[in-house]
């Protein structure tokens, strides 16, 4: 690494930033390169340290001085003095530069010290039902600069440079997409938002639709410039009441202030949009089916070619993008491609939105820059396991994506990486779990998710996510066969090799994932009738240890079927014939007796237990 | 309301930010109930009512009460920002009518942060 004279760290709070931070980083930038100090002098962003009222704020290291308030007419002066001849700028000194406090600051809280806001940049700072907050926010400046100064080429240009993706899953280049439209001539076109959110567990859209309805249909506008669309539905499931009403309410007010509608803003440009809402079914996120639940009809997929840019909605030249893919476009406009790749990888570029949740402590919507570890996210933004459990595996992408063994936390959240280890980054849901989860039933969970969702059309999904679904409950029953996972394997290639749709091309995902990183499980559910979890309730036996029972009482009063028997002092016992495999006792016991052994054990569980933890002991140092 | 110019873009822009920046507008104090999905289902509502109920029972017109979506958090919910003039904003967790009411006497009344409810302090990086 470079050694630097002096680091600089510049506050980029949303307070600071509101305040001017990124044109006093530009003067900064532009004033180092002017007094030839670029090799002394390393100038970086940072999170908030709870100075907001003195913002601006500056940090200069190692010498801890801090300078307030600046704007970037103080800059040649502050640099002059400061950096050249080596006295501090007296009058922007700050001199009590951290408000005393014992609530501690952004910057020293890793759930927010990770996270850069630029989907999110209003999070929490608008009211979203009034206009006038997010106007006052840069909020269609965009939009504005798109329809006044840029042709459909320069819009198409900027969003390619900056490596935009799709966020709905398949990462597909953004700029690419509306190319393709813009270059098909038609008179109608139109300009599609999928809302459609149907992955278990995520909910980055709902939150951004509520939060900030105006950034979504900015975006649309500018889309809709770029490829020549005047015409325009954002689709929405209906089991989102709050993001419908707060997505009408903005698309009422746009309209009604000539942001919407005809001869936007005064320049010409038309734009009509509307709300089409969805049933729910999980299908209609895929894009042509989407445009066929719009068209009225059935909500089902057809083939692709032609793609929705030659024959759409109507079979008219059409482009979908994702929520927060839209989200992103307004600033992309405002600051550029280049701004846009500060943050990211140069194939993954910019930040991405998670829907954190499972078995982490902080649960929540985070917004981080591409690259972050996966391990970053989980112990650090997540704040680690809840109740100080064992991590198992994180669940990416939903019922397309895959599970995550702890092996593989270090790889960076990139497109490339996250594909490579049989997962999708997918529209960002992220499910943590840990050691209480069985592998065998996540499959199942996600399988079964996906073959009710099927629309039928296709065999190879109608039929083998059946399949899949039907060998992985009898595993889980405890019917399992040695070769069932070699027909797992093989159908779920088959079934992602030969179906129509997005659905049944990553609807094996989770069984071959699980197959990949957590063979053992299945295996000892097939061999040993033993699913270790605790989980699968024919496959356990439950036991209680007597070397660690503290006779404690607090099982047996849980026990909803009255099968622990004991009493002070005396270790409890489970009667096996009265147990239903329910895990309550499980749960309850704080001393760690009860251990989960195989379906019908009868042996000795010392020897099973002892050769098991001795197993795991050498499986962890290989 | 008119159809706007982007001229007029300009000047809400100008306005809001001075109406809503709390010196120039003349107000004490700002406090953002954070309302998505997840802050109502946790009872945001309640806060909200309590916080509300306490600014008219104090007679203060000089305090701007407002909603946002969701703060990120979830787990959290339901959270609150407090704003006082030249003080970082306070977010507080947790929270249900009763903390809002002892926040609003403490904080937003008495200006000392009520630092056994709050979560954080300070602004969130954008950049």
């Amino acid at each position: 690494m470079e050694k630097f004279r002096k680091n600089l760290v510049l506050c980029a709070g949303t307070g600071c930033v509101a305040g001017g931070s990124m044109k006093v980083r530009d003067a900064l930038r532009e004033e180092i390169k002017k007094k030839g100090l670029e090799k002394d002098i390393n100038l970086s962003l940072a999170a908030c340290s709870g100075s907001c009222s003195e913002g601006p704020v500056l940090s200069v290291y190692p010498d801890e001085v801090f300078y307030q308030k600046l704007t970037a007419e103080d800059i040649p002066k502050l640099v002059e003095e400061h950096f050249v001849n080596e006295r501090l700028y007296e009058k922007l000194i700050m001199r009590e530069p951290e408000e005393k406090s014992s609530i501690p600051a952004m910057k020293d809280i890793p759930f927010f010290r990770y996270q850069v806001l630029r989907v999110l940049r209003n999070k929490g700072l608008i009211d979203p039902e009034k206009i006038e907050e997010y106007i006052a926010r840069d909020g269609y400046q965009a939009a504005a600069k798109a329809l006044t100064e840029m042709t459909q080429e320069d819009i198409i240009k900027v969003v390619k440079d900056s490596g935009l993706r799709g966020r709905g899953g398949a990462g597909f280049p953004t700029g690419l997409k509306w190319e393709f439209a813009s270059k098909v001539s038609s008179d109608v076109k139109y300009m599609l938002c999928n809302g459609d959110e149907g992955d278990p567990g995520a909910f980055m859209d709902r939150s951004v639709m509520e939060a900030d309805p105006h950034s979504v249909i900015e975006g649309m506008i500018i889309g809709a410039k770029a490829i020549g669309a005047h015409n325009g539905y954002i689709y929405v499931r209906a089991e989102y009441p709050l993001a419908v009403k707060r997505l009408q309410m903005a698309i009422d007010m746009a309209t009604e202030m000539g942001l919407l509608g005809k001869d936007i803003l005064g320049t010409g440009f038309d734009f009509e949009l509307e709300i089409y809402l969805g049933a729910g079914a999980f299908v209609c996120g895929e894009e042509t089916a989407l445009m066929r639940s719009i068209e009225g009809k059935r909500g089902m997929p057809r083939p692709r070619p032609p793609f929705p840019a030659q024959k759409g909605l109507w079979d008219k030249p059409s482009v979908l993008n994702n929520v927060e893919t839209l989200a992103q476009i307004a600033p992309i406009i405002l600051n550029g491609a280049d701004w846009y790749r500060t943050l990211g990888t140069e194939k993954s570029a910019g930040t991405k939105v998670f829907a954190l949740t499972g078995a982490v402590n902080n649960v929540g919507l985070v917004e981080v820059p591409m690259g972050i570890p996966l391990r970053t996210i989980i112990y650090d933004i997540g704040a680690g396991m809840r109740k100080g459990r064992k991590f198992k595996a994180v669940q990416l992408g939903g019922p397309s994506g895959g599970c995550i063994p702890e092996g593989l936390l270090d790889i960076p959240v990139t497109y490339e990486d996250i594909v490579a280890t049989g997962a999708i980054i997918g529209s960002g849901g992220m499910v943590v779990m840990d050691d209480n989860t069985c592998m065998v039933g996540t499959a199942k969970f996600f399988l079964g998710f996906t073959a009710d969702e099927s629309c039928g059309k296709c065999v190879p999904c109608r039929v083998g996510t059946r399949i899949l679904l039907d060998i992985l409950t009898d595993i889980t029953e405890g019917k399992g066969r040695e070769e069932d996972m070699a027909t797992l394997e093989d159908l779920g290639r088959d079934i992602i090799a030969t179906s129509l749709c997005g659905l049944g091309q990553t609807a094996p995902n989770p069984v071959l994932t699980t197959l990949r990183y957590f063979r053992d499980e299945y295996e000892s559910h097939i061999r040993h009738k033993w699913c270790k979890a605790g989980v699968c309730r024919d496959l356990t036996t439950f036991w209680i240890d007597e070397k660690l029972c503290k006779a404690c009482g607090a099982c047996l009063r849980a026990c909803p079927s009255k099968a622990i028997v004991g009493e002070k002092k005396v270790p409890h016992k489970i009667i096996q014939e009265l147990c239903v495999h329910c895990r309550t006792c499980y749960e309850t016991c704080k001393f760690s007796s009860i251990k989960i052994l195989p379906a019908g054990f009868e042996g000795d569980p010392y020897e099973l237990l002892g050769s098991e933890a001795k197993g795991e002991a050498k499986g962890g140092n290989e | 309301m008119a159809r706007l110019t982007i001229d007029d873009l300009r000047k809400i822009k100008e306005k809001q930010s001075s109406d809503f920046s709390l010196r120039k507008g003349g107000y004490s104090a700002k406090v953002t109930v954070h309302m998505g999905t997840c802050g109502i289902a946790a009872g945001a509502r309640d806060v909200m009512s309590a916080l509300t109920e306490e600014v008219t029972k104090a007679g203060m017109d000089n305090i701007i009460v407002t909603t946002s979506g969701c703060a990120g958090l979830c787990a959290r919910e339901p959270l609150a920002t407090v704003e006082i003039i030249n003080h970082p904003p306070v977010r507080y967790c947790d929270l249900n009518g009763e903390k809002m009411r002892e926040i609003f006497k403490e904080h937003i009344l008495g200006g000392n942060p009520v630092e056994k409810y709050a979560l954080v302090r300070g602004c969130e990086t954008t950049y």
